[in-house]
């Protein structure tokens, strides 16, 4: 997949915070990239500067070929942004404030597209009502829909589905898969960890305005996930006999479970050594589960490490 | 080749004026009101006791001044509203983040505040015609001082709607400075009727160039010389141009 976005050492200096330090990211055409942070990591600060809202204190990005400082046009009609905030003009008519957005980014005029739009966003009945007789969730749509009203090839969703129900964050993701399949390339930021797990192709983590890694979602589970075996026992015990802390179990604080963390096939195949050993000490196995690090996980760790 | 983004400067406009067209009702019968009030409280009231001033009826005197008074009020809350409650939303991220140029983006909003300034200008001179006789000298000097005026006040409300952060701002020039300048700068009298120490400091009051230059394409008479009303307003536009140029350049109060 070829480069659509090129982001080289861009930084950001807000007097004497450096919200952002010398980020450098190449985003793939056609890809969805997640960018997982804390609150105030600097995601925001980053999509802002890529569209224009913010100015770098350093560094450069290039969209599509072209310099989003010295070819803004070029650059700019290329992008589309979904802020976080629902910054809607709240007495316009959807309709009006489609074609509004349209019109901004210098595309003529176009029912078909527009009313289009509005069909696949699920607005038609809302179509020619004021803004502010929305629900929060439809309004959130609307923000979408102005963001693809002129046709762009990138879309930014700054947290998306920040505080939407359920079947709307469900609905955006499908949304999201479906422009991917039309050849829009999106980075997403959230905290939701299951929003990127759920539709993103790469994960990139920022913290403290530092981009810590980018990985392909497969690979950065594989790479950094761990397995897990919970074995219940029978009856609690007091205290974990030696031959089992050797073998890295852990002793849950009810006292009546066992944990094993691992990663290798080579950890894997201590497991039946794990068991005969349980056995050999006298203890009763109840039952076994097993279960793997989420994402949320894992990005736990990275964060924690960081601090 | 330099290339215009004619959509943007249109949807700009277009949404501004729309605004506009929505409060129609208001837009139309809040000047109506405000011009026949005018005419009956300084044309029939004071009018009646001072007949004529420099051989104009001063029924027909006051309508220039009028006529500026409302132009720059409307001109300045217009332009200062439209930028100001974009920022105050948050929608203006769109403008920002779209590929439109400075220059695009100030002729949309000032197009649109400068137009609705002449909508109303014009809705006062026709009610003025149901009041008094009204010939005007020079139309074409009256047209670019109309115009003019529209304008550059136009710009001067947008530079205060990007330097405003409260609502209180957007208030304070109109309030606390365009209305008595503009009434103290001989719209409803000739500076000529005032003690000379007052006549003196009210050469000092920018307004006074204006509302003496626009009465000058009426009668043809003036308190000062056309020629200094039309290099008063015309300094002013280029001054507000380089003010917004900067103001652009440096993304002050726009682009962190």
């Amino acid at each position: 997949m070829s480069t659509i976005i090129q982001i080289k050492n861009i930084s950001k200096v807000y007097g004497k915070t450096h919200v952002l330090k010398d980020v450098n990211l190449e985003i793939k055409k056609g890809e969805i990239i997640a960018l997982l942070g804390p609150n105030g990591a600097g995601k925001t600060t980053l999509i802002s500067i890529i569209c224009g809202l913010v100015n770098k204190s350093a560094g450069s990005v290039i969209i599509d070929g072209f310099d989003n400082a010295t070819n803004f046009r070029k650059a700019r009609e290329k992008v589309g942004l979904v802020p976080q905030e629902l910054h809607l003009a709240m007495f316009d008519k959807v309709v009006n404030t489609l074609h509004y957005s349209r019109g901004l980014f210098g595309k003529k005029r176009n029912e078909k597209h527009i009313n289009e739009l509005i069909e696949k966003l699920h607005l038609s009945d809302k179509k020619n009502q004021e803004i502010r007789s929305l629900s929060g969730g439809m309004k959130r749509r609307v923000l979408i829909a102005k963001a693809l009203a002129h046709q762009p090839k990138i879309l930014f969703l700054d947290e998306p589905t920040a505080g939407v129900d359920v079947e709307l964050r469900k609905s955006t993701w499908n949304l999201v898969k479906q422009l991917r399949q039309s050849g829009v390339t999106i980075i997403l930021t959230t905290h939701y960890i299951e929003e990127a797990e759920s539709i993103a192709d790469r994960i990139g983590i920022i913290n403290k305005g530092k981009l810590i890694l980018v990985d392909d979602k497969k690979t950065l589970m594989k790479r950094l996930g761990k397995k897990h075996i919970q074995i219940n026992l029978a009856n609690p015990i007091e205290e974990m006999p030696q031959k089992l802390k050797d073998l890295s179990l852990e002793l849950s604080e009810d006292k009546i479970n066992l944990y094993y963390h691992f990663k290798d096939k080579k950890e894997y195949q201590n497991i039946p050594l794990i068991l005969q050993t349980i056995k050999d000490c006298g203890l009763n196995i109840n039952e076994l589960n097993t279960s793997k690090s989420s994402l949320e996980d894992i990005f736990v760790d990275i964060v924690n490490d960081e601090y | 080749m330099m290339s215009i983004n004619i959509y943007a400067i249109r949807a700009i406009y277009k949404a501004e004026m729309r605004r506009f067209w929505v409060t129609i009702g208001q837009s139309i019968i809040s000047p109506v009101i405000s011009t026949s009030l005018y005419f009956i409280v300084f044309g029939s009231a004071i009018g009646s006791r001072i007949q004529q001033v420099e051989g104009v009826d001063y029924g027909t005197f006051i309508v220039p001044g009028m006529m500026i008074f409302t132009l720059l009020t409307q001109s300045v809350s217009n332009a200062s509203f439209g930028i100001f409650h974009q920022k105050f939303t948050g929608t203006i991220y769109e403008v920002l983040s779209a590929p439109i140029s400075s220059t695009e983006i100030l002729i949309g909003f000032v197009g649109a505040s400068a137009s609705k300034s002449f909508i109303i200008g014009t809705i006062i001179l026709i009610t003025s015609t149901f009041f008094v006789d009204l010939h005007i000298q020079s139309p074409f000097i009256m047209f670019a001082f109309f115009i003019l005026t529209c304008v550059s006040f136009s710009l001067f409300g947008f530079i205060i709607g990007l330097w405003a952060d409260n609502f209180e701002k957007i208030q304070v020039i109109p309030m606390l400075v365009i209305t008595p300048l503009v009434f103290l700068g001989g719209s409803f009298y000739s500076i000529d009727m005032l003690p000379p120490m007052w006549r003196d400091i009210s050469l000092f009051n920018p307004a006074l160039y204006l509302v003496s230059g626009f009465r000058w394409s009426f009668f043809g008479i003036s308190d000062v010389n056309i020629s200094l009303s039309l290099m008063f307003i015309s300094l002013f536009l280029l001054i507000c141009i380089f003010i917004v140029w900067r103001i652009f350049a440096t993304g002050y109060k726009l682009r962190s």
